[in-house]
């Protein structure tokens, strides 16, 4: 007997605003001129988040961070087709999503500085704390994304992650999971090329992450992470398909991590300079100003106002979370349990 | 004699060791090209070259568990996992598989690994990069735990690790990586595991102590006729140089940084109460971290047993 081929995978790869500003029409997702702009200001808000997180940890006003820059259209973009009644699973490099969702800005400052009282979720967003160990997350995601469809909630479950997180156990087996039961997650690998030192290549011998979905018997699309029309859209359609109750989706933001690892990172021991560079080119935010220049949406004085509101808003937020009192010592002891143990009463009482 | 911080004595004894045993080889996430976070590794790449310096997929239980099966085949792996906070996935390759590897194939099969990882607080670092959980690996039979507290004895427990036939947890002091140096000989000398080391003789209170605490105790102790153990080797521990000082003593005190449910402090505690209750003159005195879940970095020294903490726990013990 012949041998057959019985399976066959294609992997989409979904582009649209290009590096010069050029979309493509056909593709492009319905969005009002005051959406963009509202991206464009998101995008900005975010970055200079970044920038001034990270001049407050070289203060020593601010702990180690994680940067998000280059990776901001990834995050807004995905974000952005998100309700705030969709709950949300990210790592710990997500402060566009967070920022995005409208979370408090001051209280990102606050936890970077090393108060755990920043990562406590208003209500009315569901966003798990950041998620320090890699890859553990997605199990949560996949929880959740199961009981959202017992309950007959309609919402859309967004779990977020590195290309190095794809590398552990958990994540293989939260796909899965997701797979079998059709679950309504969305799950959104940055892969931004490295996991520290190690390259994307050093993670998986496959051609792309995306794939890895094919596996688990659900769709998996790679969409340039520095088009936020492209990340916008593929995110759009895979919550509408989990809220339809069509099952998961997983999506590779093709993207780049500008910065070093985190503040404690030196990233030139390791990659170069010319790698770093090629990437400046494909910047997100650049691509999407010269996209409104060409349709009347961007003037010099709008940047100005862009900026200006961003920077005053990321000051005033800085401003709010270091006003904040020193947590009292026995802080750390509240949330353990519901109630203190005895040993805890004890163990208390040296404060 | 070089003086060497521990981060420099730990690469001494990788270096040194993979040039004496061409079955040493290192493994870990960020080992290689970068030389380790703590650049615990730096170096060894170029000298030893990718086959023997592994920067593995970010996945610390194949770590643990491809370690397992290289020292199955013959190989001598020295895992890294990058902080103790994110060994948890390797546990079960740990407890399951490397712990028992011996036993259930009644010592056809052995599991020489070292499974290094930087552990415990002070560094103001993120969530999960603080733990000492020493505890949790002293109590499963099969695996032994090494904690050093200096440079030099960090090389000789490290050689001494890599030698022993099976598995070591090998535990780093994040604090302690470049806070003191001391003279590192160049070349072999083994300090051997199961063994404490007497840091201070002294007559009133038997002070024990690992890691990084050791030195706080140290810094604690002045003004009081103490004797100081720095235990080294956390499982097996050394039973005999405790009960000698216990017996000369008569009061103890045990500093851990770990939390003190279940804290292996609770081991030695016991351990004292069976065999030498008698020679106590004063309540075994326990200073260690509080059971709480390991703050982030504004309130990480006040979790941290401090100086003042623990001349409080002599003093009491003082007081019979
Ligand atoms: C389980 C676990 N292992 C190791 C680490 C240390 N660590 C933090 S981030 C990181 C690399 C993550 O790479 P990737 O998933 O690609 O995310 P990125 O940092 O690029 O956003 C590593 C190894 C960790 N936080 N958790
Ligand atoms: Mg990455």
């Amino acid at each position: 007997m012949p041998v057959r081929v019985i399976e066959t995978i294609d992997i989409k790869r979904l582009d649209i605003l290009d590096e010069k500003g050029n979309v493509d029409e056909s593709l492009m997702p319905a969005l009002s001129d005051i959406e963009i702009k509202g991206m464009y200001e998101l995008l900005t808000l975010s970055r200079t988040f970044d920038h001034h997180a990270l001049s407050l940890q070289r203060e020593g006003r601010m702990g180690t961070y994680a940067s998000i820059f280059g990776q901001e259209a990834s995050q807004i973009g995905s974000a952005l087709a998100l309700e705030k009644s969709d709950w949300i699973f990210p790592s710990f490099r997500e402060m566009g999503v967070y920022i995005t969702m409208g979370y408090p800005l001051h209280m990102l400052f606050q936890y970077w500085g090393g108060d755990e009282r920043g990562v406590k979720c208003p209500e009315g967003l569901n966003i798990f704390p950041v998620c320090v160990p890699v890859g553990t997350q997605t199990p949560h995601a996949a929880g959740a994304a199961m009981a959202a469809k017992y309950k007959g909630d309609k919402i859309a479950v967004a779990c977020y992650f590195g290309d190095g997180g794809t590398s552990e156990g958990d994540f293989h087996e939260s796909m899965n999971m997701a797979g079998v039961f059709k679950l309504p997650v969305v799950f959104i690998c940055q892969n931004n090329q490295w996991a520290i030192s190690v390259p994307r290549e050093r993670q998986t011998a496959s051609k792309t992450i995306a794939q890895k979905a094919a596996a688990y018997g659900f769709e998996g699309v790679q969409v340039d992470g520095n088009d936020i029309f492209a990340v916008y859209k593929a995110t759009k359609e895979a919550v509408d398909k989990a809220r339809r109750g069509d099952g998961p989706t997983f999506i590779e933001c093709f993207t780049y991590r500008m910065s070093d690892h985190t503040t404690a990172d030196d990233a030139a021991r390791y990659r170069t300079k010319e790698e770093v560079d090629a990437w400046k080119a494909k910047d997100p935010i650049l691509r999407l100003r010269l996209f409104m220049e060409k349709n009347g949406l961007w003037s010099e004085q709008y940047q100005k106002e862009v900026e200006e509101k961003a920077k005053t808003v990321v000051d005033e937020a800085i401003r709010t979370a270091e006003a904040i009192e020193h947590p009292e010592p026995k802080d750390m002891f509240t949330y353990t349990y519901e109630k203190l143990t005895p040993r805890q009463i004890k163990e208390m009482r040296d404060f | 004699m070089p003086k060497l911080n521990m981060v420099q004595a730990i690469n001494l004894a990788l270096r040194e060791e993979m040039q004496r045993d061409k079955n040493v080889v290192i493994l870990g996430e960020d080992v290689g090209r970068d030389g380790g976070v703590f650049r615990v590794t730096e170096g060894l790449l170029e000298e030893f070259g990718a086959e023997r310096v592994i920067d593995t997929p970010l996945a610390e239980s194949v770590i643990a568990g491809s370690a397992i099966g290289m020292a199955l085949y013959g190989l001598k792996p020295i895992a890294e996992i990058q902080f103790m906070g994110f060994i948890y996935p390797a546990i079960d390759q740990i407890f399951s598989h490397a712990a028992r590897v011996r036993s259930r194939s009644r010592g056809r099969f052995t599991c020489p690994i070292v499974v290094r990882a930087p552990y415990g607080a002070g560094i103001k670092a993120p969530e999960l990069h603080s733990e000492s959980t020493e505890a949790l690996f002293c109590h499963m039979p099969g695996v032994k735990v090494v904690v050093p507290s200096s440079p030099y004895n960090a090389k000789g427990l490290l050689i001494s690790s890599i030698r022993d036939p099976d598995p070591v947890i090998f535990l780093e002091s994040t604090r302690l990586y470049r806070l003191i140096k001391e003279e590192v000989p160049e070349g072999e000398y083994a300090i051997p595991l199961g063994k404490a080391r007497v840091v201070q003789e002294g007559k009133d209170i038997t002070v024990i102590s690992w890691g990084s605490m050791l030195h706080r105790s140290l810094q604690a102790v002045g003004g009081f006729d103490a004797e100081v153990i720095d235990l080294m080797t956390l499982n097996p521990f050394d039973e005999e140089t405790i009960f000698k000082s216990v017996k000369k003593t008569g009061r103890v005190m045990i500093v851990h940084e770990a939390s003190k449910t279940g804290g292996f402090g609770a081991e030695i505690s016991a351990t004292i109460a069976e065999d030498e209750i008698l020679y106590l003159k004063a309540p075994i005195i326990r200073v260690t971290g509080y059971d709480v879940v390991m703050p982030l970095p504004k309130l990480e020294d006040y979790y941290i047993p401090t100086v003042e903490r623990i001349r409080k726990g002599i003093e009491e013990a003082m007081k019979y």
